[in-house]
């Protein structure tokens, strides 16, 4: 703990610490990409993933055990991420008053102008994702423990397809430019793999996308009904 | 050649600045950035105007001083060069050509495109220095250095201050100078020492002096004069990471 607070106090140490955060939810998203892909076998095969999350750990530990420190853990990342995402954008925001009449752009990427205002619209993604799939507050039929059912009603509204497909482009651009700056925050630029980070994010980021997009696509399709 | 000038004119720290526009004409495309400036200047003096104030010492690319925006890039169109190497024709005839001070809170304006880079210096103080004792110089290769890390050292030690990474960076962050000095110390057996503190210092100093934090963009690797590569600031980032590591430790017990 004393070592994160001595991170937290200096600017590069809250990069540090939103390359962790950022890193726990590029493990996450892979994971859940992985999980949604089952709904291309079937509503028996999702529906025995989601409910397997469920009782994943009991019954060392209670039911939904698992999956609560799970949320916990992974919500706390999102707040920290986002917090120092806030603080450093400040910082930088008075870093420079006023700005430049004219200004060229000599960013290697397009994506790393992006972070902010992407990161924005994911936080939002991210609330109406849950409302929508997990509480069902914003779905038009949810049915509790039904998840295949809940996936392709909710998928089924072209508006809300190209919503998540939206979402997704935005996520796919944050990790083109975050996987490539994790690496540097982190210090990891051996000589021998330095090149090979760049085509790694491409290829992540590419990867998150195909990988989420193909069930809004599945479903309006009727692959996945 | 003829061209047509938007310079920032601003009388002092505390007043208000504007954009003035002068037309140059006749310039030799054989000119320096600078010697154009001269022209105008010496065109200003005798039509008793105020001459431009901006900063120049060497005038090839070594002392760091002449920085400026021009049409948007820091040190202009040309990569790896200073102002005082770009020479007019890198422009064509006719061009509008913006010129602006450094933009950076930690960088105020003086006057015109003169601004205090004294931020620089105090971050340099923090840390950037090694502690050896003085007295007659050691041998040659006394100390012997792999190759590789002196000529990396070499790559951080091209620095010529100039804060050109500072004014491209969209943060105004001051990584890419820190850094460079940080990886040409921390490079060398003779700043092992102080490897560790002087990470630490030198980043708690830049961000007290008001400069922003690095999103890892890279506009001050295009930007650089020297071409420092930001290879520099994932090493700094490692050794901050391996620091705070050491400092809590330290702490801790
Ligand atoms: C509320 C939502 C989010 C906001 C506001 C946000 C904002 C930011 C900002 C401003 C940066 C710094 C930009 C940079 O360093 O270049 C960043 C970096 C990063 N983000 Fe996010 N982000 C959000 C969500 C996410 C999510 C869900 C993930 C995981 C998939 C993620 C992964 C990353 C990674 C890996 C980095 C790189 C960290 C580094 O530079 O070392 N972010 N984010
Ligand atoms: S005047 Fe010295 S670097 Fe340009």
């Amino acid at each position: 703990m004393r070592r994160v607070v001595t991170l937290y106090r200096s600017s590069v140490g809250k990069k540090i610490l939103m390359a962790v955060t950022g890193f726990m939810w590029l493990g996450f998203l892979l994971g859940h990409m992985v999980g949604n892909l089952k709904a291309f076998q079937g509503a028996p095969m999702f529906d025995e993933y989601a409910h397997h999350l469920r009782v994943l750990g009991e019954p060392i530990l209670p039911r939904t055990g698992f999956l609560w420190a799970f949320r916990a853990v992974m919500s706390t990342a999102f707040v920290a991420h986002l917090l120092l995402a806030w603080q450093t954008s400040r910082q930088s925001r008075a870093a420079r008053q006023s700005g430049y009449r004219k200004r060229e752009d000599l960013n290697f990427t397009f994506a790393s102008r992006w972070m902010r205002w992407g990161g924005v619209f994911i936080l939002i993604f991210v609330v109406f994702h849950v409302l929508h799939m997990t509480t069902g507050q914003l779905h038009p039929d949810f049915v509790e423990g039904g998840a295949y059912h809940n996936l392709v009603t909710g998928l089924g509204s072209p508006v809300v397809a190209a919503l998540y497909a939206l979402a997704m482009l935005v996520v796919a651009l944050h990790l083109h430019h975050g996987v490539w700056s994790m690496f540097q925050t982190l210090g990891a630029n051996h000589p021998k793999y330095a090149t090979l980070r760049r085509p790694l994010s491409t290829i992540v980021a590419i990867a998150i996308f195909l990988g989420f997009v193909s069930i809004p696509v599945a479903v309006l399709a009727g692959v996945v009904s | 050649m003829n061209l047509t000038l938007h310079v920032w004119r601003q009388d002092g720290p505390d007043r208000a600045g504007r954009f003035e526009t002068y037309h140059a004409k006749d310039i030799s495309e054989h000119a320096s950035f600078l010697e154009l400036l001269d022209l105008v200047n010496e065109d200003l003096t005798r039509s008793g105007g105020e001459p431009i104030a901006f900063e120049h010492d060497c005038r090839e690319g070594i002392c760091g001083s002449c920085g400026m925006m021009i049409n948007g890039v820091p040190h202009g169109p040309r990569s790896m060069v200073a102002t005082c190497q770009l020479h007019m024709r890198s422009f064509r005839d006719g061009d509008d050509i913006w010129i602006e001070p450094w933009r950076a809170t930690a960088f105020p304006v003086i006057r015109d495109l003169v601004v205090d880079r004294s931020a620089l210096d105090r971050l340099i103080q923090a840390g950037g220095f090694i502690s050896v004792r003085t007295g007659s110089a050691p041998d040659a290769n006394a100390i012997p250095i792999p190759k590789d890390d002196a000529d990396q050292a070499m790559d951080g030690a091209q620095c010529i201050g100039c804060g050109a990474c500072v004014a491209a960076c969209p943060n105004a962050s001051a990584m890419l100078f820190m850094s460079a000095k940080v990886g040409h110390l921390g490079l060398l057996p003779q700043g092992q020492p102080e490897r560790y503190t002087r990470v630490l210092d030198m980043v708690a100093r830049h961000d007290a002096e008001g400069f922003g934090t690095c999103t890892n963009h890279g506009a001050c690797q295009e930007a650089c004069p020297k071409g420092i590569s930001v290879d520099f600031i994932a090493r700094l980032n490692r050794d901050v990471l391996a620091g705070s590591w050491k400092a809590a430790t330290v702490e801790a017990s």
